[in-house]
């Protein structure tokens, strides 16, 4: 189709750089909440996505097929990368041996890492969520960190090795978009490493928001899985992502918060 | 350290219990469109008979706070009974020590045995049920029983006799993720009359015993009334209240709550009917809790009818037990291919309405567009 090839146009030209790995979405999709893994993949399909999240509680860690528990057959490791989540953990050392089961199981050596000892907002744990960063990115893990929108904790994962960072918009689930605003303004303006929002994003406005503030990419799951048709918003998505990395890259105009003066301050030095 | 159990003694429910009874228009309509509910008046106020016929809007808000916290699916378990054996003598239930009939607790070997079975239908979550008994359910052997499970089963929780966090403790290294304890009535009056004999008895030791299972590491802690045993709006704001005090007091197990009515059982128990919520009355209170509890897992078990489980799960349900046998060794008829096992023999703890198999009740939720989902923890996490 002749829109698709365009969709993702800027983002083809200036491919995300992350883990020693080239991205031409900057959309990634979670793979938990959706009605069925068909549904799944359709929609996985429909963002262009090169990136998804899959929760390992989720999937076999023995490496062997279950028909029971098959997302993995759902998902095309040609098309996108399978990045492993530590959902479920409460602490390091329960993300730590989730992400080394995930390597012996088969996963590629990256893993998302999710700590939230609270079950209700899963909010991520800062203290732990550093030390097991500390200890995978030391085991060559390609460690991408769910965080708070925190700069220092941002500062202090980056010098951890951690290949980027992800901190919140909103709690998951919430698709209240970027209430972290000006904590996230802060994390892109310091941090070397690239920043995704993970959670929060509930609209595609709150995801071209996110890429004209200047993040790396965007990670969206509960908006699309949990929308009455999940294929038309991932497609959604994939273009606001694409007109917000588009409008940022081309230089957006200033906001005023009012008209400017007709007539100039400093038109007597004239 | 604060209980629950002294937090619900200095409580005063009579103001929500009134609203509960008698709700006026504007409290109801303050209470469905509230952004947050704040306090017990609100959920009183959706559980009231003047609240009933806005039930509809009250499931469409439902819905939507469902989907947005646990997506399209529902979360599918199996119970194993292992043990009939039972020092208690609730009157309701059909394991009392007054009904006689041949108790059965089954070797950790045959528990294993079944587990394998289960596994093969599909069940990746087991829930090991026990009554109590501290010579046949002890502590060595439930643990055993959770090793041999855990060889085939990535998460094993647990229904059994309150226990010390010590116990807990045990259990947890063993690798159980969770502890569920229903307090069958929240009044106290009402708990005497009906647990005449037996350690059960203890109001406040099994009102306390979410928290010693979280003090214990159990990820997760179930709740429990059994709907029937008395007036079902106080029933339903306490557990309410149970639950919010747990999760502030033990914010990192996770709270789920079981939604059982009662059904008919050995002992010929008769509940006041007025007591048990009827399908539209249960369906509100699912409904209110929801919008109360936006995090909190609401499980329905085969107690309840298949036509009303498989709606349920479309508004605020989210997990449930399929193919449930109430009696220890239930699953032995069943093989690795075909499913069917022993149902109304005498041993049993309540009759079940959904005789669905698993594949029937995981297909009536495909078909209704949710996804069953069979894993959704790993005991690696654990152990």
């Amino acid at each position: 189709m002749a829109d698709d090839i365009s969709i993702n146009r800027m983002q083809a030209a200036h491919p995300l750089k992350l883990g020693g790995r080239a991205f031409s979405s900057r959309l990634f999709v979670g793979t938990g909440k959706f009605s069925s893994n068909e549904m799944m993949r359709q929609a996985v399909d429909a963002s262009g996505t090169q990136l998804v999240t899959v929760a390992l509680k989720r999937a076999p860690l023995d490496g062997k097929k279950d028909p029971f528990a098959d997302i993995l057959d759902f998902l095309d490791p040609e098309k996108t990368l399978i990045l492993a989540n530590t959902s479920g953990a409460l602490n390091a050392e329960e993300a730590v041996r989730l992400a080394r089961l995930a390597v012996a199981a088969g996963f590629p050596k990256w893993v998302k890492l999710e700590i939230h000892p609270d079950p209700n907002y899963l909010l991520p744990d800062p203290i732990e969520t550093l030390k097991a960063a500390e200890i995978l990115a030391k085991e060559d893990f390609i460690v991408l960190p769910y965080i708070n929108a925190d700069p220092v904790l941002a500062l202090r994962l980056q010098e951890a090795g951690c290949a980027a960072v992800m901190p919140l918009g909103a709690p998951i689930g919430t698709n209240r978009g970027i209430e972290t605003r000006a904590q996230i303004e802060i994390i892109i303006e310091q941090a070397q490493v690239p920043v995704v929002i993970d959670a929060g994003i509930g609209r595609p406005s709150h995801a071209a928001q996110a890429m004209e503030l200047g993040v790396d990419a965007v990670l969206v799951n509960t908006a699309i899985a949990a929308a009455e048709n999940p294929v038309e918003t991932a497609r959604a998505f994939a273009l606001a992502v694409e007109a917000g990395f588009a409008a940022r890259r081309s230089g957006l105009g200033a906001m005023h918060t009012r008209a400017e003066a007709t007539s100039p301050l400093t038109g007597f030095l004239d | 350290m604060q209980t629950f159990s002294e937090f619900l003694r200095a409580s005063d429910f009579s103001t929500p219990l009134a609203r509960a009874h008698s709700a006026t228009p504007a409290q109801i309509n303050a209470a469905l469109h509230a952004e947050k509910f704040d306090t017990l008046e609100d959920l009183a106020a959706l559980l009231s008979p003047q609240a009933a016929p806005l039930l509809e809007p009250m499931a469409q808000r439902a819905q939507r706070v469902t989907r947005a916290h646990f997506g399209k699916t529902v979360r599918l378990f199996v119970p194993l009974y292992l043990s009939n054996a039972c020092v208690n003598n609730c009157k309701y239930c059909g394991f009392g020590t007054r009904n006689k009939f041949e108790r059965t607790t089954i070797s950790p070997e045959e528990a294993e045995r079944q587990v394998e079975i289960l596994a093969a239908h599909g069940f990746r979550s087991l829930l090991l049920v026990s009554g109590e008994h501290p010579k046949f359910a002890n502590q060595a052997y439930i643990e055993d029983c959770i090793t041999r499970a855990l060889k085939h089963m990535p998460s094993v929780g647990l229904e059994i006799a309150p226990a010390d966090v010590e116990a807990y403790r045990g259990f947890v290294a063993a690798g159980a993720d969770s502890l569920t304890a229903f307090q069958e009535t929240y009044h106290e009056p009402t708990y005497l009359e009906m647990h005449p004999s037996g350690p059960k008895r203890d109001f406040a030791y099994r009102l306390d015993t979410q928290q010693r299972a979280s003090l214990g590491g159990m990820r997760r802690v179930g709740l429990g009334a059994l709907f029937g045993l008395h007036d079902w709006r106080f029933e339903t704001l306490c557990l309410a209240a149970h639950a919010r005090w747990l999760m502030k007091h033990c914010w990192r197990s996770a709270v789920t709550i079981s939604l059982p009515r009662m059904r008919p059982a050995a002992g010929g128990f008769s509940p006041e009917q007025k007591n048990i919520p009827n399908d539209r009355q249960f369906t509100q209170l699912i409904c209110a809790l929801r919008l109360f509890l936006p995090n909190v897992g609401l499980t329905l078990s085969t107690r309840e009818a298949p036509q009303l489980r498989d709606h349920l799960a479309h508004i605020a349900v989210t997990q449930m037990s399929a193919g449930a046998s109430t009696e220890p060794g239930g699953y032995s008829r069943c093989l690795k291919d075909r499913w069917e096992h022993t149902t109304h023999d005498n041993g049993e703890q309540f009759g079940v309405a959904d005789e669905r198999s698993p594949r029937e009740v995981a297909r009536a939720l495909r078909e209704g567009g949710l996804e069953p989902v069979w894993k959704d923890f790993d005991a690696s996490l654990v152990k």
